[in-house]
């Protein structure tokens, strides 16, 4: 017997045949009708310049980490247009769920550069205030962060508030049980929440085809009940696009959706990581050359939505951007060792107190000895 | 650590490598370097990115004659896993009256000081060593990674083997005859001494010896525990007994950690020797600290010869 949940059948829940794309590789528009509307091209001109100053920004926090004024950093060169489009589709009361390599869309989503590069420079685990942007703390352990997003939008729709969730995720983290339970909760729980899977084709050196069976990432959508669709990831114009409409069909109360964007990683898996050791320069080559701001950029022109003064304003923005940026990390914020024991509790336990004082002790001695 | 997984897996076929990144890239700290390309994919596997399945699918190989050596990439990401870990693998030699046999080593990559993010610096050994069935070892040097790992793939019961990721780096002479190694289910004293008995595993067991190394008013042992589960009460015994003092050192937080059942061990069964209460140095009951703040957060050389003072103020 069909299930009650979901009214059609599993034809009305697949993806494409094909990834979604309004722009070819190198701008031009597509032929034929998609079932996706075609974005404004006032949000077309915002993602561009998102993009623009988004991938200054990610090249100067690869440079601090040369510089030893960052710890590490997960870079998304080469995912602007998910990381922009993923914030550019949700309202500012919507819950953005990020994991460690969206910085990027987190600068986009307006929060300060410092705040978010504090968890990666070892300052805090989360230098931002969620509440204020809607943003939860960027996500390590892989996947947890998914069941969080179906949990909040189930409560948005309780709430009847209209507000949504999205989260990101890998496709490596796609393996593991939480994303499962995530889509199965939110489809059962008829949650307002999309996952954008980010599928950059590696997780750290692990291939795609050794990750998965499936036909596509996106596939794994309709076995919960979950509309999915995938769509080339380096396509802003298909991204918007599908983010828009998947936004829309939650908002609407028509549950969850699922999106598999086709995208790459440009950079290593982090500073730490050496990608040489598990790809050829050929295979990003192939990449580089569907550029997502070089494709964006094409398409507006053509059109005449982007003119010369467009792009030289929006490189302006990126370098002050990124100088701004380099000032503020050039300052090594004193940390205060005690505030550690903050927040561990809401009232600390009498236990953490003990430690605070020991510690507080230590601290003063050495002073004295300083 | 690589060499000792190169020889378990040239002395026994059954043996099989399984994680995240061990194959191509050699994993994140490149323990499994060059075996994929010396074993094949098919006995060093790179697996899907999930650790449940991982541990999952190395007890069916198990049970079917292999020697899983399952690579959780840091100690924060072993808790996918823990539900396996603790209610199967530890379990199924029990349940099944001894029938079933699960030879699986987990290799965990733990502790702090190699300034990560959040998750990537966690000391879990308690949670593990409060299961029954398992045996739970960690290393401290370059001569027990090599030996130890091997003793451990050869060992009928399920292994929880960590590894102090911060000496990763370490270097040392290694001594390759296995016949001649210590037992790993063995403590070994480290550094003699006569006047306390300063009791580390891991990473905390360089810093011990640096600190009894820096102390001049006192003679400290350093037993390096080792075998965290079977716990080798013998050399722990004795060399309080002798010394009347001890100080237990980890990382993980004092609170209900492993420290605590030393301490508790050693004073039911040393109570008359003891000058001192058995004390205990380790991390705060926080969460692990962004990593600007590890190091107020670690025990250090100066944490230890504090507690060894404070031994001799009683
Ligand atoms: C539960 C868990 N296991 C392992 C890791 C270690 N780890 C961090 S990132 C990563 C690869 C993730 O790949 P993917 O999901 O594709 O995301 P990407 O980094 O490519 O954006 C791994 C294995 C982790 N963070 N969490
Ligand atoms: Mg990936």
């Amino acid at each position: 017997m069909a299930n009650r949940q979901h009214g059609g059948g599993p034809e009305e829940l697949l993806p494409a045949e094909r990834p979604v794309r309004f722009l070819t590789d190198t701008g031009a528009a597509v032929r034929g009708r998609s079932r996706y509307p075609l974005p404004s091209p006032e949000l077309l001109r915002r993602a561009y310049r998102a993009m623009v100053v988004g991938r200054r920004f990610d090249a100067q926090a690869t440079a601090l980490t040369k510089q030893g004024r960052l710890a590490v950093y997960p870079s998304s060169h080469g995912q602007e247009a998910c990381q922009v489009g993923a914030v550019l589709a949700l309202q500012d009361g919507d819950w953005f769920f990020p994991t460690y390599r969206e910085s990027m869309a987190l600068v986009t989503r307006g929060i300060e550069p410092t705040e978010v590069l504090a968890l990666l420079r070892g300052d805090a685990h989360c230098g931002y205030d969620p509440h204020r942007h809607h943003v939860a703390p960027q996500c390590t352990p892989l996947a947890t962060q998914t069941v969080h997003a179906a949990g909040l939008a189930y409560a948005e729709r309780r709430k009847g508030s209209g507000r949504i969730a999205l989260a990101c995720v890998g496709d490596g983290a796609t393996s593991e049980g939480d994303f499962h339970e995530a889509l199965n909760f939110a489809a059962v729980f008829k949650a307002p929440v999309i996952f954008l899977v980010q599928n950059n084709q590696y997780a750290i050196s692990v291939p795609l085809d050794r990750q998965t069976a499936a036909p596509s990432l996106a596939h794994k959508g309709v076995g919960y009940g979950i509309r999915s669709e995938r769509v080339d990831g380096n396509d802003p114009v298909a991204v918007l696009a599908v983010l828009t409409a998947a936004a829309e069909h939650a908002r609407s109360g028509h549950g969850p959706f699922l999106i598999e964007a086709h995208t790459y990683r440009l950079e290593s898996h982090t500073n730490a990581d050496d990608a040489t050791r598990y790809r050829t320069d050929a295979e990003a080559e192939e990449w580089r050359r569907r550029d997502p701001i070089a494709r964006l950029e094409a398409y507006l022109r053509r059109r005449g939505h982007l003119t010369d003064e467009d792009t030289a304003e929006a490189a302006t923005a990126a370098e002050d951007f990124a100088a701004r940026l380099r000032t503020a990390m050039n300052a090594d914020p004193e940390l205060a060792p005690l505030g550690m024991f903050d927040h561990v509790y809401d009232v600390p336990t009498p236990q953490l107190d003990e430690q605070r004082a020991s510690l507080r002790s230590e601290l003063e001695a050495e002073e004295a000895l300083a | 650590m690589n060499e000792g997984l190169r020889k378990a897996m040239e002395n026994d076929p059954k043996v099989l490598i399984m994680g995240e990144d061990v194959g191509k890239l050699g994993g994140v700290f490149r323990v499994t370097d060059g075996l994929q390309k010396d074993f094949g994919e098919a006995r060093v596997i790179d697996t899907p990115l999930a650790e449940s399945g991982i541990v999952g699918t190395a007890i069916g190989l198990a049970l079917r004659g292999y020697r899983p050596v399952c690579e959780i990439q840091f100690d924060g990401f072993v808790f996918p896993a823990f539900n396996q870990i603790t209610t199967q693998l530890a379990k199924m030699r029990m349940r099944s009256l001894g029938t079933l046999e699960l030879p699986v080593v987990i290799r965990i990559p733990c502790g702090g000081g190699i300034g990560a993010v959040e998750h990537h610096s966690e000391s879990p050994e308690a949670y593990f060593t409060h299961t029954g069935g398992l045996r739970v070892v960690a290393c401290s040097n370059p001569s027990d990674a090599y030996t130890m790992i091997q003793q451990a793939i050869e060992c009928p019961d399920p292994v929880i083997f960590f590894e102090p990721k911060r000496r990763y780096w370490d270097k040392a002479p290694v001594d390759r005859d296995l016949s001649k190694a210590v037992p790993f289910d063995r403590a070994v004293v480290a550094r003699p001494g006569e006047d306390v008995t300063v009791l580390a595993y891991g990473p905390m067991v360089k810093t011990s010896l640096e600190a009894a190394q820096a102390d001049e008013n006192h003679s400290i042992e350093v037993v390096d525990v080792r075998s965290l589960n079977p716990l080798d009460e013998e050399t722990i015994l004795e060399s309080v007994r002798r010394t009347g003092r001890c100080v237990v050192v980890h990382e993980a937080p004092v609170f209900n950690g492993y420290g605590a059942e030393l301490a508790a061990r050693i004073t039911e069964k040393c109570f008359y020797h003891l000058e001192a209460p058995v004390l205990r140095v380790g991390g705060f009951s926080t969460p692990y600290p962004p990593s600007r703040l590890e190091d107020h957060y670690l025990p250090d050389l100066d944490r230890v010869l504090d507690a060894v003072d404070r031994t001799f103020a009683w």
